[in-house]
């Protein structure tokens, strides 16, 4: 059997299986006192998936109020430019709240309606996630709380700022790295005290089952729109997708509806930092191995000793040492490559796009960006990548501003 | 017999209730930890959770999860943690000693590895608190090889249904956490305990010890009534870590003034 049938010999349907496994991945890993809330919350998502109801609420909201379906536009200027294949962006940027983000709050607030719980908590590193659920908060009038690191509290003032404006509290947390990983600590500890009035949002395909699953079926209204778009637009499947992986939301919701098309090929691109070689960086698919971190069991960037070491991005959304386990599971089985950008070509992509398409990127973003620019160049004119262009770079312009050495 | 089984079975038979204190091991300097183990014992301790540090401590309230640090700060690992524990045996053969800790450095080490070397060293039990007992099938095959004890946790959201399938998997004692928490957290509903445990009683003859919220005399006393054996943590680590510039017998001396209160208030039960 050649590599390409193996591939379609799996029915990626079926996963995560029953315990909330990507084969050796995923899981359950909290203590004890959550169990039973992750089991009632996979009991009602497992109802309400299939129900008719549910799916009208959530597609309602996605049409009028965040705006969909995202457009997929055929960046022509920059593909010329490049000369080689054509790059379509999925315009996650154009979303109600700016990112991709909010499809996910969407979906994850309509359970909490369903569960009557009263308040929602999130973590978040870049902030797009935090303002994602103290909007969704907002409009339902829960009450929200977020927790972010107070390194990402400095470089993200402008979200923090936002969900103050939204009603949210932010708690900046001051342990350990001072990022993502610790916010997620923090929220845990949130939960495991409120747990019978508090929904937990959390804002990637990682944690504990079955979060991985139901932020990813949120999330693929991005890759079943693009595959629409694109079979409308350009009359055939893409060539390659290529998306940013930090836990790897809108990476995985690009992929998803296309990981049956064995023609497409996939990239997810991780956060190479100062380059994956310095150890500097936020890659853990291409420098880590598997352990066992906030609920799931996955890639992890971490000692010899299993501590968590310390992660480095130019973006905030990035900077978190572990990964949304079917990611993991997608490279071990060779369905979906991972590579690494570095910090400095995140920004030239960013300033690429910025003149070239007057289109501004997150830094997140950024990443796919500047990998697929690399492989435009070794494709044909005739092929086709579609980039998820998962946020827009407002946030990030103070960022940007001071490597420029401007003060705003 | 495991030492666990052999302590909680004497205490009970001396119809006195099991005095267990937990103290993150290399906090909050390496050489305190080593001193206050053979402390803890005169003073009448029963068995010691030693903490191995990790982090990202996602249970441990603010007080644990500084002493985590402190000690990751001082280059603890599970390794050096093992090695404590084997240093504590050349000279005390009786006392139980629990490693109490997060699923990714035993993963990082090999379940096998990990069962091995804990049981050369002289480790009694193993708590791990973010491996509920879905995820724990392949570790509990190495731990039984090599006689650890794997100690679950059960908590107020347990149902008794979910309470009688951990029991069975469970060895050595259940560890009830007292409340809906991390651990230090102040509030401890003694009623709520009282209900519970007298649930659990129904399920399983299997010792059950309690902590989480357990900060003094009284509430040693109050959750005694119910339980075999009371766990004592922030506490110890709050004093500990204010210690940091004294020597190991400051250290030591300090934590024992604290456990010589609770002791008495819990003999204060004896039947």
């Amino acid at each position: 059997m050649s590599d390409i049938e193996k591939k379609a010999a799996v029915d990626y349907s079926q996963f995560p299986d029953a315990q909330g496994h990507f084969g050796p991945y995923g899981g359950r890993f909290v203590s004890e006192t959550l169990m039973p809330a992750l089991d009632e919350l996979e009991k009602m998502y497992t109802r309400l998936k299939n129900d008719p109801e549910f799916q009208k609420e959530f597609d309602y909201d996605l049409a009028h109020y965040v705006g969909r379906p995202s457009p997929l536009y055929h960046a022509e200027r920059w593909s010329r430019e490049l000369g080689g294949a054509q790059i379509y962006l999925k315009r996650e940027d154009l979303n109600h709240t700016g990112a991709h983000k909010v499809n996910n709050t969407i979906g994850q607030a309509l359970l909490a309606k369903y569960s009557g719980k009263s308040r929602i908590i999130a973590e978040t590193g870049a902030g797009q996630h935090g303002v994602a659920s103290a909007t969704v908060a907002a409009r339902l009038g829960l009450k929200c709380e977020v927790y972010m690191g107070a390194e990402d509290v400095q470089r993200q003032s402008l979200n923090v700022y936002r969900m103050k404006l939204l009603g949210a509290t932010v708690h900046p947390v001051e342990s350990g790295s001072r990022t993502l990983k610790d916010a997620m600590n923090e929220a845990m500890r949130d939960w495991v005290t409120n747990v019978d009035d508090t929904f937990y949002i959390i804002g990637t395909v990682a944690g504990p089952h079955p979060y991985p699953q139901l932020v990813r079926d949120f999330q693929c209204v991005i890759g079943r729109e693009a595959r629409e778009q694109c079979l409308k637009q350009a009359g055939k499947l893409p060539d390659a997708l290529v998306a940013c992986v930090g836990g790897g939301s809108n990476a995985i919701g690009l992929f998803h509806p296309f990981l049956e098309d064995e023609g497409v090929k996939i990239y997810g691109v991780e956060a190479g930092g100062y380059g994956v070689e310095t150890g500097k960086h936020a890659a853990p698919l291409n420098d880590g191995i598997p352990g066992v971190l906030h609920g799931n069991r996955t890639y992890l960037m971490e000692d010899e000793d299993g501590q968590i070491i310390e992660t480095h991005s130019v973006s905030a959304g990035l900077d978190y040492p572990g990964v949304g386990p079917e990611h993991a599971w997608l490279k071990d089985i060779g369905r979906a490559e991972y590579v690494a950008i570095n910090d400095d070509e995140a920004m030239a992509a960013f300033r690429t796009l910025t003149q070239v398409e007057g289109i501004m990127p997150a830094l997140e973003s950024s990443h796919a960006l500047a990998y697929a620019e690399k492989l435009a160049k070794t494709m044909d004119k005739d092929q086709i990548i579609v980039v998820n262009l998962s946020g827009r770079g407002d946030k990030d312009i103070l960022t940007v501003a001071a490597i420029d050495g401007i003060e705003v | 017999m495991n030492r666990i089984t052999a302590r909680l079975a004497e205490a009970k038979q001396q119809g006195r209730k099991a005095l267990v204190t937990y103290i993150v091991c290399g906090d909050p300097i390496p050489e305190a930890t080593l001193t206050t183990m053979h402390a803890m014992v005169e003073a009448g301790v029963d068995i010691i959770e030693l903490g191995v540090p990790f982090s990202d401590p996602m249970a441990e309230g603010p007080v644990i999860a500084l002493g985590h640090e402190r000690a990751l700060a001082n280059k603890t690992s599970l390794k050096s943690t093992m090695a404590v524990v084997k240093a504590f045996r050349e000279t005390n053969n009786g006392t139980p000693v629990v490693l109490m800790g997060y699923a990714n450095p035993v993963e990082r080490m090999g379940y096998e590895a990990f069962a091995v070397q804990a049981s050369d060293a002289g480790v009694d039990g193993l708590l791990t608190v973010d491996l509920p007992p879905e995820e724990a099938a392949p570790l509990n095959v190495e731990l039984k090889k090599a006689g650890i004890e794997n100690i679950f946790l059960l908590a107020p959201t347990t149902s008794n249904e979910r309470a009688e399938s951990i029991a069975k998997l469970a060895s050595g004692f259940l560890y009830y956490v007292s409340l809906k928490g991390v651990t230090g957290a102040g509030h401890l509903d003694v009623a709520s305990v009282e209900a519970k445990l007298s649930d659990l009683r129904k399920i399983t003859d299997l010792p059950i010890c309690v902590g989480f919220g357990i900060k003094d005399a009284s509430t040693a006393k109050a959750i005694g009534q119910y339980a075999d054996g009371a766990v004592v943590g922030s506490l110890l680590v709050d004093r500990m870590g204010a210690m940091a510039d004294q020597s190991p017998e400051a250290i030591a001396g300090a934590v024992v003034e604290l456990i010589a209160p609770i002791r008495q208030g819990l003999d204060e039960l004896a039947s």
